[in-house]
């Protein structure tokens, strides 16, 4: 079934630039990146669109969609209203580059500054461990992420305040959670949540959660219990006597 | 001169895949500087599409498993033009692979007693895949990610080969662009390993992601390395076909492997109708001994849908081909009818197939715990790439090394699912270990201008063409149509002639090809740039394909529908002739030594 829509897609580059219209053949089951890759190979050749797998794997097609964010490749046009032109814009959280490709190379500079995995002696003389399935499911939740950003362009701390250097946004306490919760894990990272990941600035909003294409729980699963974890170690009476003592 | 930023690396690894993050990290690890450059972001490469998991015999759910039946089983699969040595490497060294992931934070699904659970898949005799659910590749580079960026490993993403540099024989460099801002860049190194994956992208229904244009194979070989087994190009059997816009995404043969069975319109298991004689006796003859297989019953033999992927997707072509098709021209796939046999089946599915439940939901609208899926094959591997030696990975290109996809001899004439992932660990390690230790050996090369400004001139020529050049995307889907048509899963003679015919035309159409708009993030250049690659690797599998005049593994042709032992015993190899075109030769198979002899023969 063939049919026209109307896609209103921002060009321009780190200097400015603006929504510019093109009308294209839709077909049912069709995608947006669909759409867009059709415009870029008839209209605009030089569109600039990141994408590796059309599958919804490798989280590089992040845009917002009619204001949402969201995968292009996962968002059907089934899902949108084709009688009104479908807007499509870069994140806004990151510096644009060109068209709908942005600068996200702060997530990795994040990340290299947060303490990697090191794991405890193992228990077997083969070298490996031993985990029950139950221990890992809550590790594994988390592990699904596939680094879209999406959490990071909606949560208002980065968005609204940009605090970027202060914050290391939804997705990185995700990841610090997983190591932090990985039953084979001997570091402590609770000190550097606390003073230079910024964990206090989230105040649980849970934009981030609604967002994120794996439906990882990331506000009730990641970041409540390492908040509980940070306050446990830093604010509970007990324990600062604990401290002192030791 | 044109200009460039200049790099100085002891080991460049191009590509950032399994492959080459595993070799960035065992080069790094011997204490050389080491340099990745991927065209995409860290952790987003084809790698992270890999479903089902990496095969290692560590015997964890049956001990009857060692390297032995792996090795087996991998020479089997290839029809026995594997490159031995490699099969049996592979086999001896990807437990010790797989563990080591585990030790560098990798979380796999857990057996009661909990050690890594291990899960069957085609052509294995036993359960042999490490596995994260369905979603074993994201959890491979993700690993070996958060684990490289704290090794002082210098990454450049989003950064593009356009050629090797020589200095006389050996490799001295590559000279690249970066994508964002279409910068030059030169990369001086003392060896380069390349890890690029496959060639996907040269087909019309693929599951590989857009960066598969065979950018190694094509560098290699114009820069005078042989390629092998060209002609082995994998299709998988169950890719799927509807909505049209999602033909070709990969539904793991994981679903098989949980007890998804395959039939046709009429609800028929056509699986059963044609299981090959060298397979019989590994074989359930009726459906209940299979069920039980894919439920652990150690004295039940495998289905018939676990047949290798070849046979597999064949057979699937034959039903709709004589019209037992389904709506949409595939056939079923069926995970649903479990319920029949477990309580709990949709969570149990969802929990096993987590990935493929949420694909045919979103984009299918399909419910895969209630209705069956509709499947046809995709292009999906190729066996062929860089000729290597079997210890080192290099190339007969001194320092020019590659591994993973882009390297040839592992998988012979056909891939067993699961060998891909652990392909990637054994020899991206291998690559990344000799490579360090050629770097130490051997000092840089000279890097030559000549070569540097050529290239330049050749990658700025389509801006001066502009938009009144060709439309390079127009190239490449005509590219896309034509090899799956004329060099797809069938192929007959007169088809592969006309291809080869088809590919000059395009080749001078591409030399046309024209660009509007700068330098800055233009997906337009990058494609007209990536033509070049993609119409090598084409004309490589349709000459090669051409060439094989029998049926065997991967490659199967109409008008010699049968093997042909004298074409069993030689690999074909395709280099770049004095003259500029391609050479093609027979290289006899090695003898294989009496000990792995004996190894296949107490596995038969």
């Amino acid at each position: 079934m063939m049919s026209t829509a109307t896609f209103r897609i921002w060009r321009g580059n780190a200097s400015g630039g603006g929504f510019k219209e093109y009308r294209t053949e839709v077909e049912s089951g069709m995608v947006v990146l669909d759409v867009v890759h059709r415009i870029q190979a008839t209209q605009a050749n030089d569109l600039a669109v990141r994408w590796n797998c059309k599958a919804g794997k490798c989280g590089s097609c992040s845009a917002e969609i009619n204001g949402r964010p969201r995968l292009m490749c996962m968002t059907r046009l089934s899902q949108l209203n084709l009688e009104e032109p479908v807007t499509v814009e870069p994140m806004h959280t990151f510096p644009r580059i060109k068209d709908l490709v942005t600068d996200v190379s702060w997530n990795y500079r994040v990340k290299e500054r947060i303490p990697k995995f090191v794991p405890r002696k193992p228990d077997a003389t083969d070298g490996t461990w031993r985990m029950q399935q139950a221990d890992v499911d809550r590790v594994q939740e988390f592990r699904k992420c596939i680094e879209c950003f999406l959490c990071q362009d909606v949560c208002h701390v980065l968005r609204e305040h940009h605090l970027h250097d202060k914050f290391i946004g939804p997705r990185f306490l995700v990841y610090a959670a997983a190591m932090e919760m990985n039953p084979l894990d001997t570091q402590d990272r609770l000190g550097d949540l606390r003073e230079n990941c910024g964990i206090g600035y989230c105040n649980i909003t849970k934009c981030c959660t609604k967002v994120c294409p794996e439906e990882i729980k990331i506000t009730d699963n990641a970041i409540i219990p390492l908040k509980e974890r940070v306050v446990d170690e830093y604010y509970d009476p007990l324990r600062r006597l604990f401290k002192v003592f030791r | 001169m044109p200009e460039y930023q200049k790099f100085e690396f002891d080991v460049l690894v191009v590509g950032a895949g399994g492959a080459g993050l595993r070799a960035a990290i065992e080069a790094s690890a011997a204490g050389v500087k080491v340099g990745v450059v991927s065209k995409s972001l860290l952790g987003k490469a084809h790698t992270v599409m890999a479903e089902g998991g990496m095969a290692a015999a560590m015997g964890n759910v049956d001990d009857r498993d060692n390297w032995r039946v792996h090795f087996a089983d991998t020479m089997r699969g290839g029809q026995y033009l594997n490159n031995w040595r490699m099969a049996e490497l592979h086999a001896k060294e990807a437990p010790a692979r797989v563990k080591e992931l585990e030790a560098w934070g990798a979380m796999f699904d857990r057996t009661k007693d909990g050690r890594i659970l291990q899960r069957n898949f085609g052509g294995h005799r036993y359960p042999r895949l490490a596995h994260v659910g369905d979603r074993t590749g994201l959890e491979m580079i993700r690993t070996l990610q958060d684990h490289g960026i704290h090794q002082g490993i210098d990454f450049h993403m989003e950064t593009t080969v356009l050629t090797l540099l020589k200095d006389g024989e050996r490799c001295a460099g590559a000279f690249a662009y970066d994508r964002e801002r279409g910068r030059f860049k030169l990369f001086h190194a003392k060896a380069v390993v390349l890890a690029t994956g496959g060639i996907g992208r040269a087909f019309q229904i693929t599951s590989n992601s857009w960066e598969y244009t065979g950018d190694g194979h094509s560098l290699a070989y114009h820069a005078g390395a042989e390629l092998l087994d060209m002609e082995f190009v994998q299709f998988h059997p169950t890719g799927m076909v509807w909505p049209p816009s999602v033909r070709g995404i990969l539904v793991t043969e994981g679903v098989r492997g949980e007890g998804g069975v395959l039939r046709n319109k009429n609800g028929k298991r056509f699986m059963f109708d044609d299981i090959p004689e060298n397979y019989r006796s590994q074989t359930a003859d009726n459906e209940d001994e299979g069920w039980r297989y894919t439920q652990g019953d150690k004295s039940a033999r495998r289905p018939p849908e676990l047949l290798t992927r070849d046979h597999v997707a064949r057979c699937i072509r034959r039903e709709v081909k004589e019209g037992r098709g389904s709506p949409h021209g595939g056939v079923f796939l069926d995970i649903a009818w479990i319920k029949e046999k477990i309580p709990n089946a949709a969570e149990h599915i969802k929990k096993k197939l987590p990935s493929m439940y949420h694909q045919f939901k979103q984009l299918a609208d399909v419910d895969i715990t209630k209705e069956p899926m509709e499947i046809g094959p995709t292009m999906h591997y190729v066996m062929g790439g860089v000729k290597v030696d079997a210890e080192t990975q290099m190339s007969n290109v001194p320092g020019l090394f590659a591994a993973g996809e882009s390297a040839a001899g592992l998988h012979g004439a056909n891939r067993l699912g699961g060998n891909s992932l652990s392909d990637l660990l054994v020899f991206g390690k291998r690559a990344g270990e000799f490579a360090a230790k050629y770097a130490k050996e051997h000092g840089a090369g000279e890097i030559h201008n000549d070569q540097v400004e050529e290239t330049a001139c050749w990658a700025l020529a389509p801006f001066e063409r502009g938009p009144g050049g060709e439309n390079p995307y127009a190239i490449q889907h005509e590219l896309q149509e034509m090899m799956q048509d004329l060099v797809g899963i069938v192929r007959r003679q007169e088809e592969m002639e006309r291809a080869l015919e088809r590919i000059q035309e395009l080749k001078a159409r591409a030399a046309r090809a024209g660009v509007g708009g700068n330098r800055e993030y233009n997906n337009g250049w990058h494609t007209a740039l990536d033509l070049r690659n993609l119409l090598t690797v084409a004309e490589i599998v349709a000459l090669a394909g051409l060439t094989r005049k029998e049926s065997r593994g991967a490659h199967f042709r109409d008008d010699y529908p049968q093997k042909d032992e004298r074409w069993g015993g030689v690999n074909l190899a395709v280099s770049k002739g004095a003259d500029g075109a391609a050479r093609i030769e027979e290289i006899p198979v090695k003898p294989m030594p009496e000990e792995l002899k004996q190894v296949i023969e107490e596995n038969k």
